[in-house]
Parts: C-alpha cells; sequence; structure tokens
C-alpha cells in the first residue's frame, strides 16, 4: 500500500476552497471561540498565581489586649517567635498604630481629637507563618494564648476573592464548552457540504473499492484543517497580546509596590497556551468531520 | 461463481424483492437479467456487489458468504467485480483518462501500473484518441464505454451491468453490446439486467426472467420474452 497522505490533503484543502464561504464561517467560530479560550487561560494562569501570591502573603494579626503592660506585651511577642512554623514576627505599638490611623484618617479630622486622649487601639504583633498551610493552625494557638485579644488573617478577605474567580472561571468556561459545541457544529455542516457535493465521487469510490478510511480521510483532513486555521490567530493574538500586556501592566504593578501582583512573564506561558489552542483547534475540527462521516457517510 | 440458495430479500418497509432464488451462474457465463421494472432484478444486481444484503439464504461469491461479509471486508470484494449503470456514473471534472484512473487510484494502484493499465483499456474501448477529452464532450455511446472501461481497469472476474444500454439509441447501443462481447470472450464474467428485447433475441445468451422476486426462467441461449 502506497503512501497516500498527499492525495488526501490536497482532497482536503480542495473541500476548504470550494466551500469558500462555509469554511470562512467555520473557521471564523473556532477562532472567536479559541480566542476566548486563549484570553481566559492567560487571565486564569495570572490569577491563579496572583492569588497563590495572596495566599502565601497572608500575615496573621494578633492584638493584644489593651490592659497589657509593657512586660506582657513583650512575653507576647517572644512566645510568637518561639512558635513552630512561624517565619517572622514584626511589632506595631498602640502609638504606631495610632499615627497610621491618623495618616489614613487626615491631619485636622475631628475624630482623632478625642481619640488621642485615651487611644483605643491595640498594640498589634504582625506575624507571617512559614508556609500558608501553618497560618490556619498558628491563628488558633495564638487565640487560646494569655493576653491576647484577638487574632485575624486573610481568610475572608481570601474566600472572597477565590469565590470571585471561581464564578469567573464557571461562567467562562460555560461561554467556552457552548461556543466550542457551535465551532463543532459549523465544521460538521461544512463537511456535510463537502460529502453532499462530492457524493457520486464517494459513490465510485466505494463501487471500485476504495477502502473505508481512504474515503474518509480527505475530509477528516478538512476538519483538521479547518481547526487548524482557526486557532492561527488566537495564537497570534495571545504570543504577540500577551507580551505587549505584559510590558504595558508589569511596570505599573512593580511602581505599585506590591510584589503580589506580579505576572507570568511571557514566553513559556505564551508557549504552552499556543499548544493548547493549536490541540483544541484540532480537536474541534476533527470531531466536528467525524460526526458528519458517521452520519452522512454510511460507511 | 455464483451460488444462491433460498434467497430472500425483504426491505424494511415490507416490501418483498426477493423470494427463495436458487441459483448458479459459472465463471465466464454470460447472463442476461430480464423481467418488467420492479420485478426485483436490481435487488438482485445490489445484492451481487453487496449494496444488499440478503434477509435469509445464502448467496455465496466465489465461496464466500456475501451477506457475512464485515464493513471493512467489502472492498475487497468490490475490487473483484466491476459495475456499469445505465447513467454512466462519470465524474465531469475529470478527463477520461483521470476518470478511469480514478478507479485505480482510490484502491492505491501505483502510479505507473495505473498509466499502463488505463491506455490498455482505452485501447480496449476504442477511445484512446479521447483520454484528454471531459465526458461532457463526448457522446452518449462514448461516455458507457468510458465507464466500462472504468469498471475493468481493476481486471474484476465479474462485470455487472444495470441497463446500460438503457439511454442509448439502438446503433449505439449495438456497439456498446460488442464492448461487453468482447470482455466476455475474454473469460470475464458478465451479467446484464437489460429491457433492450432486440439484444438479448440476437446475442444469444443465458435469459434469467424475474417476476414478482422470482425465477420464473432460465434459458441457455434464450429469448427475451416467450412470445416471439
Amino acid at each position: 500500500m502506497k503512501f497516500n497522505g498527499f492525495r488526501h490533503l490536497r482532497e482536503g484543502a480542495k473541500g476548504l476552497v470550494r466551500n469558500g464561504w462555509m469554511t470562512f464561517a467555520s473557521v471564523s467560530a473556532v477562532t472567536v471561540t479559541l480566542l476566548l479560550v486563549g484570553i481566559f487561560a492567560m487571565v486564569m494562569f495570572n490569577v491563579n498565581k496572583i492569588s497563590d501570591n495572596v495566599e502565601k502573603d497572608v500575615e496573621i494579626q494578633v492584638f493584644v489586649e489593651r490592659e497589657s503592660d509593657q512586660a506582657k506585651i513583650d512575653a507576647v511577642g517572644k512566645n510568637l517567635e518561639q512558635m513552630p512554623g512561624v517565619k517572622s514576627v514584626r511589632y506595631s505599638s498602640k502609638e504606631d498604630e495610632l499615627d497610621r490611623f491618623k495618616e489614613q484618617l487626615g491631619e485636622g479630622s475631628q475624630a482623632y481629637q478625642s481619640v488621642e486622649k485615651d487611644n483605643p487601639l491595640h498594640d498589634r504583633y504582625i506575624v507571617k507563618a512559614t508556609s500558608p498551610n501553618e497560618t490556619e493552625t498558628i491563628a488558633t494557638t495564638v487565640k487560646k494564648m494569655e493576653n491576647i485579644d484577638s487574632v485575624e488573617y486573610g481568610e475572608d478577605y481570601v474566600e472572597k476573592m477565590f469565590n470571585f474567580l471561581e464564578g469567573v472561571r464557571i461562567g467562562g468556561i460555560i461561554l467556552i464548552v457552548g461556543l466550542t459545541f457551535m465551532a463543532m457544529f459549523l465544521i460538521s455542516n461544512t463537511i456535510k457540504v463537502t460529502i453532499f457535493s462530492r457524493r457520486r465521487e464517494i459513490e465510485i469510490m466505494r463501487l471500485v473499492g476504495a477502502k473505508n478510511g481512504f474515503i474518509r480521510a480527505p475530509f477528516f483532513i478538512e476538519g483538521l484543517l479547518m481547526g487548524i486555521l482557526g486557532a492561527l490567530i488566537p495564537i497570534a493574538v495571545v504570543y504577540f497580546g500577551y507580551e505587549v500586556t505584559y510590558n504595558a501592566l508589569q511596570p505599573q504593578l512593580v511602581s505599585l509596590n506590591a510584589s503580589i501582583f506580579t505576572l507570568i512573564p511571557p514566553g513559556e506561558l505564551s508557549v504552552q497556551v499556543s499548544v493548547i489552542l493549536l490541540a483544541l483547534g484540532a480537536f474541534i475540527g476533527v470531531w466536528g468531520s467525524t460526526t458528519s462521516l458517521g452520519r452522512f457517510l454510511k460507511i | 461463481m455464483i451460488k444462491m440458495q433460498q434467497v430472500s430479500k425483504i426491505y424494511p418497509n415490507g416490501v418483498t424483492a426477493l423470494r427463495e432464488v436458487n441459483l448458479t451462474i459459472n465463471q465466464g457465463e454470460f447472463v442476461y437479467i430480464v423481467g418488467p421494472s420492479g420485478a426485483g432484478k436490481s435487488t438482485f444486481m445490489k445484492m451481487m456487489y453487496r449494496e444488499e444484503r440478503p434477509t435469509s439464504g445464502s448467496f455465496l461469491f466465489k465461496g464466500i458468504e456475501v451477506g457475512k461479509l464485515k464493513n471493512r471486508q467489502i472492498p475487497e470484494l468490490r475490487r473483484q467485480i466491476g459495475v456499469i449503470f445505465q447513467d454512466f456514473k462519470l465524474l465531469p471534472s475529470l478527463t477520461v483518462y483521470e476518470n478511469v484512473a480514478f478507479a485505480l487510484e482510490v484502491v492505491g494502484e501505483d502510479q505507473s501500473q495505473i498509466r499502463k493499465k488505463v491506455l490498455e483499456v482505452l485501447d480496449l474501448v476504442k477511445l484512446k484518441h479521447k483520454e484528454r477529452n471531459y465526458p461532457d464532450e463526448l457522446s452518449g455511446g462514448e461516455q458507457q464505454r468510458i465507464s466500462i472501461a472504468r469498471a475493468i481497469v481493476n481486471r474484476p472476474s465479474l462485470v455487472i451491468a444495470d441497463e446500460p444500454t438503457g439511454n442509448l439509441d439502438p446503433d449505439t447501443a449495438w456497439e456498446i453490446m460488442e464492448v461487453f462481447e468482447e470482455i466476455y470472450r475474454r473469460g470475464t464474467t458478465v451479467v446484464m439486467a437489460t429491457h433492450n428485447r432486440d439484444i438479448v433475441n440476437k446475442m444469444r445468451h443465458r435469459v434469467l426472467a424475474i417476476d414478482g422476486g422470482k425465477i420464473v426462467r432460465d434459458e441457455e441461449k434464450g429469448m427475451y420474452g416467450y412470445e416471439v
């Protein structure tokens, strides 16, 4: 048996050209789908990284009871430093806290006049854990210690963020799945038209004893080509678009001085997402054409 | 070559096309299948190239139970059978040469072999000089000769023709019959369904008359009907 790859490729490409507008519609559908997938993937990868950073960066705020004298306060600090899983402990006296509070409120505000006489704030220790998993354990242990008013860590904040991200993710996935099906439907329709326009050829091929795989191959390739063509623009957008976005956003994020909000550098990520897009495009194309082949070729 | 035992064909809509047909066709025979429209001729023909399966009974082609072939085994069967239709079924976008070569290309024949075999068979149907023409540029008789060339280019041992002269004027029909005679003389089995009384009566061969899904007459060197 000789190699027929080139023949199938030629016949598949012929089908693309012959169905001009339908090919265009199918390829466009794949393009739109993959464009969304690509952008979504880029955003998601970065958001995951940032939320990872946030998770790692969670600090435990330990508020000391207001009645405690300096000796007790220092004792708390010592205890904290000796706890397992603690990476660093920073102290902020109630005076420091008040200064910060004033700064936030603005000088000359009526509110802090009364506050100055009797500082309502607590001395505070800011504890960092060696790993994010330790955060909760440390927080519960500290709560049981003496002279502690309250312990806070970013659970609410982190949870809210995760809930929001989860919503975005689910919404995005639903949208993408819907678009994927639409793209597959359009491709399968285009293949149907090709099969119809070549029914005579197919009939003769069957009569003279061409193998089923041989008859199917060009349609299979036509679908594959549509999927791959549809992936080209999204890949370009992801590849160059991300680089542009990164170069535009990263300096600003750096100037924010918030080390947790850093983007993933382009390069490896772009390559990975491009490969995913190409594979997904090919999959959409092949699946779309295969459904039509099964239904309309009857072989 | 073909051995049918108690073959029946009932379509899903309840129509009975063939009723318990028993029949043997030997290698190298020329058989006419005659009978009114709707008598079961087409079903009979289609069963031979496994377009239809028998509902019951045994249909052997070269000792192989055709009805039990798996889908992927059908191509192998069809490479041993050439089929010719009333409406030629040529591809209008291909030249005469390409139409005939198509049958070899799609079964994976080598290019060098294709060239040789196609020219040989075009010579047989006397259309070598038209190899670059398109089907539309040919007469009906010429088109049918091309479709015969395509059917026999793979050297099948059985040629099935479903009313090959149905669309042709009497003179042209005779030219086509000459081609079939030539194929038959070279040892190929020919099974031809026809309504052409003149041809059956003058070019004498075995006649199978089908009516109501049954073989009502089987005669060596028979006539089209009893009345003549």
